[in-house]
């Protein structure tokens, strides 16, 4: 029986802060067994608990995209005890991944579809994870038009600014990154709160077109009456919760809502399926 | 399978017999109360109870359990990294569980059994278990078992269903399990033919003594947000303290945390029960607690019990009616009261189902 | 006292009648032998649910913590020294509250009735004095004063020390009574003899934490058991844990706990943690002369200074 407590073992390999406030760092890890990466096979949405010998473990997303291979990227927001030691860790520190966990993206559902990705702060991990798997050569071709509506704070406090950068040079994919306020002159995107931006810059409702949203509790209680009024079926709503958690694999009991639990029915959910459970989260 | 006679004179050698092969469980009463506690040489279950204060999901299930240990001296190739603790499997035998509480062993397993992963401590503990239950004469007038799927001579859950027939126990032999432990205990002694009619008269006599009940019959078909948004909730949960009385000593209930500790340079990664009631349960690392207040909190867990789980696994409530919470509740908080309010609410129409 | 239970109903009814509360709290009528459900009123007719007898242990006071509302509450000497301290620590403000005082003869305790029966206790019924406990082939009859429970055998503040509305006249209160007996036989013992005691005491424990929730006093918004950074205490069942948490506990109640027993009322396991609580009251009645929760215009002493007090500890 394979025991789903026993984490892999992994090295962290580079450690970069990602925003001017410092308290979000992206780590990379590579599995001290090579076989462990194999049995590691995600998919763009999921998460794993990152596992820090003697502190304890904290469920995060997954930001790196199934197809870069030889490591994995997490980018984690420190908040708590686990969060602060993994930030104070170096590379070369071991610790432990278990997973990978949840549900995810429905991948399957929307080739041949557009893709509206709309993002808020921190959320966006597990989006990088999924642009970048779309945009690879041999999956670009299943999807439609892909846009992103993708805000934070401030021009620092954005995840991943080259690679939107270089996404937003790119022909194939709708870039539009907003802060919600900058004194830098030479900003060259948008300025705005993520739902305003989304009601200017999102592509029409259709059978054809699902929206990811992922983002703080007051990004998505705004973005989701935009979303309403531009004719977003329920359906096609695909939204990413968070809730807290400790086994990651539905056994613990505690990140329910209603009968699903965010860790294995979730953390992807339609907002048809969560306009029927408990607003528990 | 079959039925055996035990002789009561024969229980105590055979049980000794069988201690060669199974460590024995069973019920020791210390002070005021019954517990479930491993057996010393020699020692006989006692089995003048109704049933122990706690449930006996400790035996598979114990409160605080090593899962993986460590090391973080760097000196050492293995620094850092998780290893599994070595599990004791030889078998056991637990005496004189009731029939509720085997049942609720059933139901747990759907948590730590699943198509996608199996709980290793949890299944090898009760995989290396047998169960032989003794059947309840005098059930408490606070058990509810038979409208919450079980009675008191319930057999899921059992490898042997023992009956008191005063100078003897009719034993019925359900699994090959309860075969090899009878078999253990050398006694042979076949059952006559009338045996099981006695057995079944036995069962009728004790389910008719049952006083109390719970209505569950509208739950599976109710909208869980019409339940939730009840107004109910405020006057239920009002008395509630948030402890984690109900929760521990409930059979059914098996939510818990997972802690490292540390002692030096080694360390163990543990888990222990947890309980929906406590404010900590949900906290996210921001402050943020789906569910902050009583109200929510006690709700979650009469949700959980009589209608998320009905939901989610189509087998009844996650409930046996063994009737400790109601007993313990230090505010006498009832489930079954509170069932019977679900359920009315739900017969009402105002929370109906929509497919 | 069971003519109280009238006495109650109409006063409540009153009250939210006039509108001078939003809720009464007291307890209403339980669904098991000994046991009443603490119970809020807000309307006339519910306040009619509202019934007193020996069973009403648990310590009203509880279900004050940071309420907003205008309170009508149902106490007992005991419950009330806990509001005087409530009142003291900034938990709830006196002009929210229309104390309504139980003069109390003592609280029946139901452990103590269980052991002496044979059987499952079905029906517990009382007259002024005594106590019968029926069950299937038996019925047994308890003088009151033979299962108090141990607090209330113990109690010198049967009267509420504040009140706006009062049940009945003021009951007499016991005199002659030796508090500290069971304090006085732990601190005779030796260490080992005092440690054996305390681990054998405690082995029951399964930090289901009802001791905690049931005290009035124990209101943090993060108890030190549930502390991430730093951890103080582990959460599982290894002894040096329960102990730390039963110790710390018993001292975060120094000079505030009023021994009404509501701990040892909910513990499921029966563990009688007041052995700590007590001896601690004793050091503070003799070191500072002080019991708790009598006047809500005198400071506790583990918040005041007086150049006066003992310092032959210090060293």
């Amino acid at each position: 029986m394979q025991n789903p407590y026993l984490p892999y073992p992994v090295r962290i390999d580079k450690i970069a802060v990602e925003t001017e406030d410092k308290n979000l760092k992206t780590f990379t890890f590579s599995f001290l067994n090579p076989e462990d990466e194999t049995r590691f096979a995600y998919k763009a949405g999921q998460f794993a608990e990152l596992s820090v010998t003697g502190q304890g473990e904290i469920p995060i997303g997954i930001a790196s995209s199934p197809t870069e291979k030889g490591f994995v990227m997490f980018t984690v927001n420190k908040v708590g005890r686990v969060s602060s030691f993994l930030h104070a860790m170096k590379p070369g520190d071991i610790m432990g991944i278990r997973g990978p966990m949840g549900n995810w993206y429905p991948w399957e559902k929307m080739q041949g579809k557009n893709v509206v990705i709309i993002g808020g702060g921190f959320a966006f991990t597990t989006l990088r994870s999924s642009i970048v798997y779309m945009l690879q050569p041999e999956n670009r071709k299943n999807f439609g038009e892909i846009h992103v509506i993708y805000g934070a704070r401030s021009p620092g406090m954005l995840l991943y600014r080259e690679e939107l950068a270089a996404w937003e040079r790119r022909d194939d994919i709708h870039m539009h990154i907003t802060v919600d306020a900058t004194s830098d002159p030479n900003w060259k995107y948008n300025v705005g709160f993520v739902p305003a931006i989304t009601e200017k810059k999102a592509p029409p409702a259709g059978n054809d077109t699902y929206a990811i949203v992922c983002g703080p509790p007051i990004m998505i209680k705004f973005t989701q009456p935009v979303l309403d009024r531009l004719g977003y079926a329920h359906g096609q709503i695909i939204m990413s919760l968070e809730n807290r958690m400790k086994c990651g694999i539905g056994m613990c009991g505690r990140c329910n809502i209603g009968k699903e639990f965010v860790c294995k029915d979730g953390p992807v959910f339609t907002l048809e399926q969560l306009n029927k459970t408990p607003r528990e989260y | 399978m079959k039925m055996i006679t035990i002789p009561k004179k024969e229980w105590p050698a055979g049980l000794a017999k069988a201690a060669g092969s199974f460590r024995l469980f069973g019920p020791v009463k210390e002070k005021e109360f019954h517990s479930f506690k491993r057996l010393d040489n020699g020692q006989l279950p006692d089995f003048s109870f109704l049933n122990t204060r706690l449930s006996p999901k400790h035996l598979v299930y114990p409160q605080s359990e090593v899962m993986l240990t460590y090391s973080l001296d760097e000196s050492r190739a293995d620094h850092h990294i998780m290893k599994e603790t070595a599990a004791d499997t030889t078998p056991r035998a637990v005496l004189g569980i009731r029939p509720c509480d085997a049942k609720a062993f059933v139901l747990v397993r759907m948590n730590f059994d699943t198509p996608d992963y199996q709980d290793p401590y949890w299944l090898r503990a009760y995989e290396s278990t047998t169960f032989v239950g003794l059947g309840c004469e005098s059930p408490c007038s606070s058990c509810f078992c038979t409208t919450a799927g079980c009675g008191p001579f319930h057999e899921e859950g059992l490898d042997v269903l023992l009956a008191d027939a005063g100078d003897h126990f009719l034993a019925n032999v359900l699994t090959e399990k309860g075969a090899a432990w009878v078999a253990a205990g050398g006694w042979t002694q076949t059952a006559d033919a009338k045996a099981g009619e006695r057995l079944a008269a036995m069962r009728k006599a004790a389910e008719a003594k049952i006083t109390s009940e719970v209505q569950t019959k509208n739950l599976n078909a109710a909208e869980t947000t019409g339940l939730y948004n009840a107004s109910f909730w405020e006057e239920v949960s009002f008395a509630c303290i948030n402890c984690g009385t109900c929760t521990y000593s409930c059979p059914t209930c098996w939510c818990f945390d997972i802690q490292d500790e540390t002692r030096g340079k080694s360390g163990v990664r543990m888990r222990h029960w947890d309980s929906c009631m406590y404010p900590l349960f949900t906290l996210h690392g921001t402050g943020h607690n789906p569910r902050g207040t009583k109200l929510h909190r006690v709700r979650q867990r009469f949700m959980h019990k009589l209608k998320y789980f009905v939901d989610k696994y189509d087998r009844g409530i996650q409930c046996v009616g063994c009737g400790r919470c109601v007993r313990l509740c230090p505010v006498n908080i009832d489930i079954r009261r509170v069932c019977g309010m679900m359920n009315s609410l739900a017969a009402s129409g105002e929370a109906c189902a929509i497919d | 006292m069971l003519s109280y239970t009238e006495t109650i109903r109409e006063i409540a009814g009153r009250l939210l009648t006039s509108g001078a509360v939003e809720m009464v709290i007291g307890f209403r009528k339980g669904t098991v032998p000994m046991m009443n459900e603490p119970h809020f009123a807000k309307t006339p007719a519910h306040a009619q649910a509202l019934v007193w007898d020996s069973h009403c242990g648990i310590n009203l006071a509880n279900y004050l913590t940071d309420r907003k509302e205008k309170i009508g509450i149902v106490a007992k000497g005991c419950d009330s020294r806990n509001i005087v301290t409530h009142i003291i620590e900034n938990k709830i403000k006196r002009e929210q509250l229309v104390v309504i005082g139980v003069p109390c003869l003592g609280m029946v305790d139901k452990r103590k009735i269980a052991m002496k029966c044979p059987g499952e206790i079905t029906e517990v019924i009382e007259d002024e004095g005594s106590v019968t406990a029926t069950g299937s082939g038996f019925s047994q009859r308890f003088e009151k004063k033979d299962v108090l429970q141990h607090n209330c055998s113990l109690c010198i503040h049967r009267n509420p020390v504040i009140h706006d509305e009062l049940v009945a006249e003021p009951v007499a209160e016991q005199q002659g009574v030796d508090r500290y007996a069971d304090v006085r036989s732990l601190d005779a013992m030796s260490p080992e003899q005092r440690w054996k005691y305390v681990e054998d005491l405690l082995s029951p424990c399964v930090r289901c934490y009802a001791c905690r929730n049931a005290c009035p006093l124990c209101y943090c918004p993060t108890c030190f058991v549930d502390e991430a950074r730093p951890q103080w205490v582990g959460k599982g069942l290894d002894p040096q844990d329960v102990r730390t948490f039963h110790f710390l506990r018993a001292y975060h109640c120094a000079g505030r706990c009023t021994d009404c027993g509501a701990c040892e009322r909910a513990c499921p396991v029966g563990i009688n943690m007041r052995v700590f609580t007590k001896k601690l009251e004793k050091d503070c009645l003799d070191l500072f002369g002080w019991e708790a929760g009598l006047s809500i215009d005198v400071r506790p002493p583990l918040d005041t200074y007086r150049p006066q007090d003992p310092n032959d500890f210090i060293k």
